[in-house]
């Protein structure tokens, strides 16, 4: 029964991997995601296919690069949801590891900063792993390509993590602005630095 | 008198040899990895406020105490430049003895592939480097048991 055992076990390991894509890379068509907002309420990536784009920020309560961050994520909504790139937050910490980033906490935190965005759980962190989301927070900014979403930028906010009006390079919006006004974005990949996700074992 | 005197000099002079954290540019890190030497150079990146970073912290610590004259560790500390007083006061109150700094650069993206291009950007990381044949290890999570002691025999020189 044992000698079963091991090659059975590696057929599976290996199947899990194959059947995992690759995470995204920008040009990328973006797959639909359904996960639960801190209102109880589920949202979809599809909700969205009247927009423009989104900015799709994986992000959490207790990183303190998500909380240096945290009134810039605010400011980039209010300054692009009108303009149809709404932000769409996702917090795909295990809470078992962080304690702070439950689902409770996580409403608290949306409900104290007046979030007029989602504040979505990503429960078996299915969604970050398919983004390849690694650090929080770690920006993905989609833009609408016919009915599906495509992957535009992926990397940091700005380059100053400590004060935003200190930053020389606003990434996200100059890749948004660029998309509003047609054209090619100048830096579309760059490293989001933050904390790691605190992925489950 | 003269005993209180004497205590309080003694406390003032032992309080002293805590180290506090040198804050250095970029230059100052790219020489550090660049020293030549013959021993293994563990540099660990790390901050306060980076839980998995903490705790693997002791693990450095016991190699830094075995004063093996092939090893030397450096510890790279990532908290904000402003909060310095918070990182020397966990080297005071951790008891901190290997060497720490605090890298004051901001804008990580102009500096971070030139310590490891594979490097994503979260700590715990941690490069070895052998200063000798210039051979080099990173590790970008946390290290598992036994791990630490693995790859520096691996680095060390025949």
């Amino acid at each position: 029964m044992k000698k079963i055992k091991f090659p059975l076990a590696l057929i599976c390991v290996v199947a899990l991997f194959s059947f995992e894509n690759p995470p995204y890379e920008v040009g990328d068509s973006v797959a639909d995601f359904k996960l639960k907002n801190v209102d109880g309420k589920m949202v979809s990536l599809s909700d969205y296919k009247d927009q423009n784009g989104a900015i799709v920020i994986f992000d959490c309560n207790t990183c303190p690069y998500s909380k240096a961050y945290n009134g810039r994520i605010i400011d980039l909504n209010d300054k692009y949801a009108s303009k149809g790139f709404p932000v769409i937050t996702i917090n795909p910490n295990d809470p078992e590891i962080s304690p702070g980033d439950s689902f409770k906490e996580m409403a608290s935190q949306a409900k104290k900063k007046g979030y007029e965005f989602p504040y979505l759980q990503d429960e078996t962190q299915q969604v970050a792993r398919s983004f390849g989301a690694t650090n929080t927070p770690h920006v993905f900014v989609l833009e609408k390509d016919g009915q599906n979403f495509k992957v535009a930028y992926i990397g940091t906010i700005d380059n100053n993590s400590r004060d935003g009006s200190a930053a020389t390079k606003k990434y996200v919006e100059e890749a948004v602005d660029a998309l509003l006004g047609d054209k090619a974005i100048s830096t579309t990949r760059t490293k989001a630095i933050g904390c790691g996700i605190k992925w489950r074992d | 008198m003269s005993n209180v005197f004497a205590t309080i000099l003694l406390c003032v002079s032992l309080s002293s040899f805590a180290q506090e954290a040198e804050v250095i540019k970029f230059d100052k890190l790219h020489s550090l990895l660049e020293e030549k030497g013959e021993q293994v150079h563990i540099i660990n990146f790390w901050a306060t406020w980076c839980a998995p970073c903490v705790k693997e912290l002791p693990l450095f610590e016991a190699i830094s105490a075995k004063n093996d004259p092939r090893v030397k560790v450096t510890l790279i500390s990532l908290d904000f430049a402003d909060e310095i007083n918070k990182v020397n006061a966990f080297i005071h109150r951790r008891k901190i003895k290997s060497k720490v700094f605090l890298l004051d650069e901001i804008d990580y993206n102009s500096w971070i592939d030139r310590v490891e291009e594979s490097w994503g950007g979260a700590i715990p990381a941690t490069l070895f480097i052998n200063q000798q044949t210039g051979q080099r290890k990173f590790i970008d999570r946390e290290l598992k048991d036994g791990e630490l002691e693995k790859v520096i025999e691996s680095l060390m020189n025949q």
